[in-house]
């Protein structure tokens, strides 16, 4: 399997909430870092990938955050004007308004025209060389296969014409192994587990695009070793030994010991789920980022998850 | 685990009993199927009455409590047996269905198209396919049209609707008013025109010689065929878009926003709630999920847990009597970091709350479960932190 930075273009996606777009930032710093020229782009117009780097609002126009990173926010109207200029060669768009507009109504009446308008500007910054590595902060894990599928479906629905004779070139990056892959995040949560695993089967049914790694974020640590936690269970339960611990603390310690009980029932239901996803996706790499007890998501925590899966892939 | 301290003046309870439509919204992750679920049954066990929660895509253990065994708009009720399992005593019916997409939009169809050859040429167009089955947008509509289905049949007292995950929330509120606006827009018209009369060539025109050369014109017929079907089915789909967006506004329905502290989803449910003011829908509830415990904010433990973080080796000495003096430090060490380290975060969580910008009738918080909910007990102690 090609190592994962050494892909051209990465999907991430998983369930909402997981932190998907942390991970996409993260990556994208990782392989910068690693001298990659790297562009990180949020398909979503209304994401919030700019929080990540705090380095202002991002636009279609790729925004510079480091020596070799920029990061740019899809906007599918700005992507066909720049496909009608480029490919067809049709200069100015303003001047045929109604075709702008008929567009805007075709991609309505056929939703797989935003899909593939996004897709193709990625698999054509991926063609032109202008990036060693394009992140994609994709859809979530409900979305993502009806725009991975974009292409084929639109060669389903269009038979002929120019948008059809792009298609071909489209479906050739996404499903060369050595240059694209889905990266999908999950958290060691059910619904997480469970989304990733159908999102695996679904990929490998209805797309042409590989799952190169599943990343499961916000792993918790685990506190005690066997021993240690017997040790815990004996010390909460004897009230002469949470004093003795209060009166070296000099404050109450109840509190404490709730949390410590907290931290290891967590911890227990979630090792449940990780090794459910272990076993259902054997083969599979997987790559641990443990929960990082912060006060916020900024450029701080990418940074820090950067990190951790820089230890994860062996750099 | 101790429940968390709540501003508001009203109470969950009071909410379900003078509403007939609770529409959850919120982010995705953030337990919004879970909590349609418990506040239905909760409702359904308390209230009475018959209850129908209407789901997305539950968790496969949580459908399997509700008795939902597969996809489809069949509306199941939940056995008095399962309460009975989970020693509730149920007054009402409770009942649950699973939103069909595709079902949807055929019965829409079946129900609005003129006549069966009609029905059937839209049923079978490639474009109808498409849209219904594969993309996104024509959940969020389809939703709506399920819920105002379903109140209008006059079948149940209270119906709770878990909406789909949309990135922005907005989408299905706009969704009727969208359906509507498409099916008489101009733009439709003009470009179906070539296909409703073959009198006027209007294909040599370079409007449509650019979109052909584009798109094909195999595809701009099926599109033109697509929206002349869909054109006869105009008048009553208008009128339906427009009825479903009057049950949005109605009085009787309110909307439920659900969220965790962390900051995307907050700042996502904060966005949703300006844009149901805006709109004067009814904010009625907002439930903060996964919440952690509010212990961790106490001061005096914290001082403690970093007294005895920074020296295990005394607490370890003063708790002899739990022998190996090495593995005791180690104990002490953990538990005092693992306090701190969510101290960090319960912190961070308070400072979210205290922030939230308006203050809704109903603020109900549920404490950080460490186990997933999967059955009716689960889901009525989950109920029970935010009923009253």
């Amino acid at each position: 399997m090609t190592p994962l930075l050494d892909r051209r273009l990465l999907f991430v996606t998983g369930k909402g909430g997981v932190g998907k777009t942390t991970i996409a930032a993260a990556l994208g710093t990782l392989a910068a870092d690693h001298g990659k020229r790297t562009l990180v782009c949020e398909v979503d117009a209304k994401g919030n990938l700019s929080d990540f780097f705090e380095a202002g609002r991002t636009g279609f126009d790729p925004l510079p955050i480091s020596e070799n990173l920029s990061a740019m926010s899809m906007n599918t109207e700005e992507s066909l004007k720049e496909y009608l200029s480029l490919q067809l060669k049709i200069p100015v768009i303003a001047r045929i308004g109604p075709l702008a507009r008929t567009f805007d109504f075709v991609a309505t009446a056929a939703p797989g025209v935003k899909e593939i308008l996004t897709v193709g500007k990625l698999t054509w910054e991926v063609r032109e060389q202008h990036y060693d590595l394009v992140v994609v902060d994709a859809s979530a894990s409900g979305h993502i296969v009806g725009q991975l599928a974009a292409p084929d479906a639109i060669n389903e629905l269009v038979q002929v014409g120019l948008v059809r004779d792009q298609t071909g070139w489209m479906l050739d990056i996404l499903g060369d192994p050595t240059q694209t892959g889905v990266v999908i995040v999950a958290a060691p949560e059910e619904m997480p587990v469970q989304e990733t695993i159908e999102l695996a089967g679904r990929l490998r049914e209805e797309t042409v695009v590989e799952l190169a790694a599943v990343v499961v974020n916000r792993v918790l640590p685990e506190l005690f070793n066997a021993g240690e936690e017997a040790l815990f269970e004996r010390l909460r339960h004897d009230d002469g030994l949470v004093a003795a611990l209060a009166e070296v603390g000099g404050g109450p310690v109840e509190p404490i010991l709730d949390a410590a009980e907290l931290a290891v029932s967590l911890r227990r239901s979630r090792a449940g789920h990780l090794q459910k996803l272990r076993t259902e996706l054997a083969g599979t790499e997987m790559l641990y980022v443990p929960y990082l007890f912060q006060r916020s998501h900024g450029v701080r925590a990418t940074n820090r998850i950067a990190g951790h899966l820089g230890e994860e892939l062996g750099f | 685990m101790a429940r968390t301290t709540r501003r508001a003046a009203g109470t969950l309870e009071q909410l379900l009993a003078a509403k007939e439509i609770v529409i959850c919204c919120g982010s995705g992750g953030v337990g919004k199927t879970t909590t349609a679920a418990a506040a239905g049954a909760m409702a359904a066990a308390r209230l009475g009455g018959k209850v129908l929660v209407v789901t997305v895509d539950p968790a496969r253990r949580l459908a399997n409590a509700l008795g939902l065994e597969s996809f489809g708009n069949v509306e199941t009720r939940v056995p008095d047996s399962a309460f009975a399992e989970a020693g509730i005593e149920c007054q009402g019916e409770l009942w649950a269905a699973m939103l069909d997409t595709k079902q949807s939009w055929d019965d829409l169809v079946r129900q609005h198209a003129p006549d069966a050859k009609t029905r059937d040429a839209i049923l079978s167009n490639p474009l109808y396919t498409n849209i219904t089955g594969r993309f996104v947008q024509s959940h969020d509509y389809i939703a709506m049209e399920r819920l105002y289905e379903i109140h209008a049949s006059g079948r149940y007292d209270l119906v709770i609707v878990d909406t789909p995950p949309t990135r922005n929330a907005l989408d299905f509120l706009e969704a009727p008013e969208r359906m509507a606006d498409f099916f008489s827009s101009r733009l439709l018209r003009w470009l179906t025109v070539p296909y409703r009369s073959r009198l006027v060539n209007m294909a040599t025109k370079p409007f449509y010689k650019v979109a052909d050369t584009i798109l094909g014109s195999a595809f701009l017929e099926d599109i033109a065929e697509f929206f002349l079907l869909f054109q006869t089915m105009y008048d009553g789909f208008v009128e339906r878009a427009r009825a479903v967006q009057r049950v949005l506004e109605d009085k009787r329905t309110t909307f439920v926003v659900v969220s965790t502290l962390e900051s995307a989803p907050l700042r996502e449910a904060e966005y949703f709630m300006a844009a149901l003011e805006e709109r004067r829908f009814h904010l009625g509830a907002v439930v903060l999920n996964k919440v952690l415990p509010s212990y961790l904010l106490d001061s005096g433990a914290a001082e403690a847990a970093s007294r005895l973080g920074a020296d295990p080796q005394a607490a370890a000495a003063a708790l002899d009597d739990l022998g190996d003096p090495e593995a005791a430090a180690r104990v002490v060490a953990e538990i005092s970091q693992s306090f701190l380290n969510f101290r960090v975060v319960a912190s961070r969580e308070a400072e979210q709350r205290k922030e939230l910008g308006r203050t809704p009738d109903v603020l109900a918080t549920v404490p950080y479960f460490d186990s997933d909910i999967f059955d009716l007990a689960g889901l009525v102690r989950l109920g029970e932190q935010i009923w009253r």
